[in-house]
């Protein structure tokens, strides 16, 4: 719930903030908001998840050094007082990368869940609305995407999407690639999830009287549809944020992901595997996307036991 | 025909259909990308490259490459690598696609051995220190990335393992002897086993305050068939549910392990066939890994059934 609320902050009128101000208290005191707050493991990684994102933003600040100056006198060392996690073989600061990479592996996590949500939610709500035949059409596009394991069609979106943006920077071009990409590969769940949330929603009888009252189709679905079917859809951001974050990792591990000197976990992770008789080099950034994957896990399970009591109850 | 006869038939020309569309996107895709399969570093003589082109029919029409290719298809002729020079792409998926079944298969039996008797005591005993402690391993599993376990059980198994009578058991790489396949199999099979126990957990917690278990307990069953022949019966659905994907993702290896242990899969393939623009490799692949997962997917719903026979086939959908 805390990513819902940096989200609205950004809008900085008066009334919106008094709005928010007003959602805040109200969620806090919602049996959701209790529900959620009571559950410790999904409270304590929101509390990672924040601080992670302020380090990540703030990495030139926070790193010790930057992710490209060389100490040349201590090549491949282990972890000690001066580096932290050590130094890898260029005489990098281990430390640092693993902050900068950060930066990477959240962006890529947190913007390619909100590329997905736009894609995958007009996608699906437009399909479960419509209905009938438009309906049919548009799913068996998805049932056939998913039909390609998410790996190959990553790979191959990704090699096309790098080659064509309008960027020259490399890291913005490799970013832009890999985001794209991981969308193409993500939206389909949510398309998916979205419409059968709408299908389900659509024939309740508030959506009913709404239509007698004569509101428009897009007035009923923005303003009575989408806020009854929130909850699954944040739970399932959520889950996806991590599995970005990881896919980033597999794809510049092999190399078609980011290349260095830029670092992204990944890339750190391919650093560490080619040094091979360093483990600190892989240890490092394979701990960050370790903690990083537990925290985004279990502050799911703590949304979706808030929002949907049910479940709860069986676990 | 009977109606499985009929609903397997449909879904079968449905894969068919599938598979097309997914040749032609990938066609089309490759197509897209600027350059060609052989822009070099070092600019080929004009002549030479025409000549390279026309021997793989590259200078034809686009629409025509597009026709034969997919004729091909048909008739099971998946074309000659570009970078392979003089081998059939059949060829090299014949050689390498049994290792990593081989490598998916072990890892597939690891997981369902490990993971659904985890999950099943995990809820057996729930909220025990045992559930407890099998849940944390199985998150942890769930959340360790691979190519982090892969080279850190190499480097403890090469030099960094403090007994002595250990070092060096396991040779960490290559695909030589069953003692080689040890290590990639683990690595493998962590994450699928750790799904697994999860899942089998939640399905096994909801199916185990049924009145029918009640009964059987009444009758005085053992808790082990309790556990195992009426809970987990009908705790299987939801397991089945996520082994279509679990299987097809094993069975075609995981690329970062082939690359990782050095096994000569089908994975290391495909992220060089990319690389190399080799493009009759990657359209061969990218159907092979595809054709496993509907398969797997079919499967899947043909077990629906039997597994729970209240389920009929023709509305089970499409199980994603």
């Amino acid at each position: 719930m805390a990513a819902d609320g940096e989200l609205l902050s950004d809008s900085r009128s008066s009334l919106p903030t008094e709005r928010l101000g007003v959602w805040l208290r109200s969620l806090w005191a919602s049996r959701a908001g209790r529900r959620f707050f009571a559950n410790r493991a999904g409270v304590f990684s929101g509390l990672y998840i924040i601080i992670l994102l302020a380090i990540a933003a703030l990495a030139p600040v926070v790193a010790p050094y930057s992710f490209e100056t060389q100490n040349i006198d201590r090549l491949l060392q282990g972890p000690s007082a001066e580096h932290w996690f050590g130094t890898d073989a260029l005489g990098r600061d281990v430390l640092s990368r693993v902050i900068y990479g950060a930066r990477m592996s959240m962006a890529v996590g947190l913007l390619t869940a909100l590329v997905s949500l736009v894609i995958g939610g007009v996608y699906g709500a437009i399909s479960g609305w419509l209905g009938g035949w438009v309906d049919s059409l548009m799913m068996r596009l998805v049932d056939i995407l998913d039909s390609i394991p998410s790996l190959v069609l990553l790979i191959l979106v990704g090699v096309v999407f790098t080659a064509y943006q309008p960027f020259d920077n490399p890291e913005l071009r490799a970013l832009v690639g890999i985001l794209l990409a991981l969308s193409v590969v993500g939206w389909v769940s949510l398309a998916r999830l979205v419409r059968g949330q709408v299908l389900q929603v659509r024939e309740m009888q508030f959506v009913e009287s709404a239509h007698a009252i004569g509101a428009a189709g897009s007035r009923i679905l923005i303003r009575h549809i989408a806020p009854n079917i929130l909850g699954p859809v944040v739970v399932m951001l959520t889950y996806q944020v991590p599995a970005n974050i990881l896919f980033e990792s597999f794809l510049s591990f092999v190399g078609l992901g980011l290349q260095p000197p830029y670092a992204s976990w990944g890339v750190l992770a391919n650093d560490g595997w080619r040094a091979k008789s360093d483990p600190h080099l892989i240890f490092f950034p394979g701990a960050a996307l370790f903690v990083t994957m537990l925290a985004f896990n279990f502050f799911g399970d703590g949304l979706r036991d808030a929002l949907d009591p049910k479940v709860a109850k069986s676990r | 025909m009977s109606g499985k006869g009929l609903y397997i038939l449909k879904r079968l020309l449905g894969a068919v259909i599938t598979l097309a569309v997914i040749a032609t996107l990938t066609f089309a895709l490759l197509r897209i990308l600027p350059g060609g399969p052989f822009d070099t570093e070092k600019a080929l003589p004009d002549e030479v490259k025409a000549n390279i082109e026309a021997r793989y029919g590259l200078d034809r029409p686009l629409l025509e490459q597009y026709l034969n290719f997919m004729s091909g298809l048909v008739r099971g002729d998946l074309g000659e690598s570009y970078k392979y020079v003089g081998r059939s792409v059949a060829d090299i998926i014949s050689e390498a696609l049994p290792v990593s079944m081989e490598l998916g298969l072990m890892s597939l039996l690891l997981a369902y051995i490990v993971g659904i008797p985890l999950g099943v005591f995990a809820a057996a005993r729930h909220n025990s220190a045992f559930d407890t402690g099998a849940m944390l391993i199985a998150v942890s599993g769930v959340a360790l990335p691979s190519f982090m376990v892969g080279p850190l059980l190499i480097s403890l198994f090469s030099f960094g393992i403090p007994f002595a009578f250990l070092q060096g058991s396991l040779p960490p790489a290559l695909w030589e002897s069953p003692a080689h396949y040890i290590l990639p199999v683990v690595t493998l099979g962590l994450r699928p086993a750790a799904i697994l126990a999860r899942m089998t957990r939640g399905a096994v917690l909801e199916s185990i305050h049924q009145d029918y278990v009640r009964t059987a307990r009444a009758k005085g069953v053992s808790e082990r068939v309790v556990l195992f022949k009426h809970v987990l019966r009908n705790s299987l659905i939801p397991i089945l549910s996520i082994s279509g994907p679990l299987v097809a993702g094993l069975l075609s290896g995981s690329f970062i392990i082939e690359i990782i242990f050095a096994i000569p899969g089908i994975g290391k393939h495909l992220v060089q066939s990319v690389t190399n623009r080799d493009y009759p490799l990657i359209l061969a692949l990218t159907l092979v890994f595809s054709m496993m997962l509907v398969i797997a997917n079919l499967v899947v719903d043909l077990l629906y059934g039997f597994v729970d026979p209240r389920v009929r086939p023709e509305k089970s959908g499409s199980g994603g």
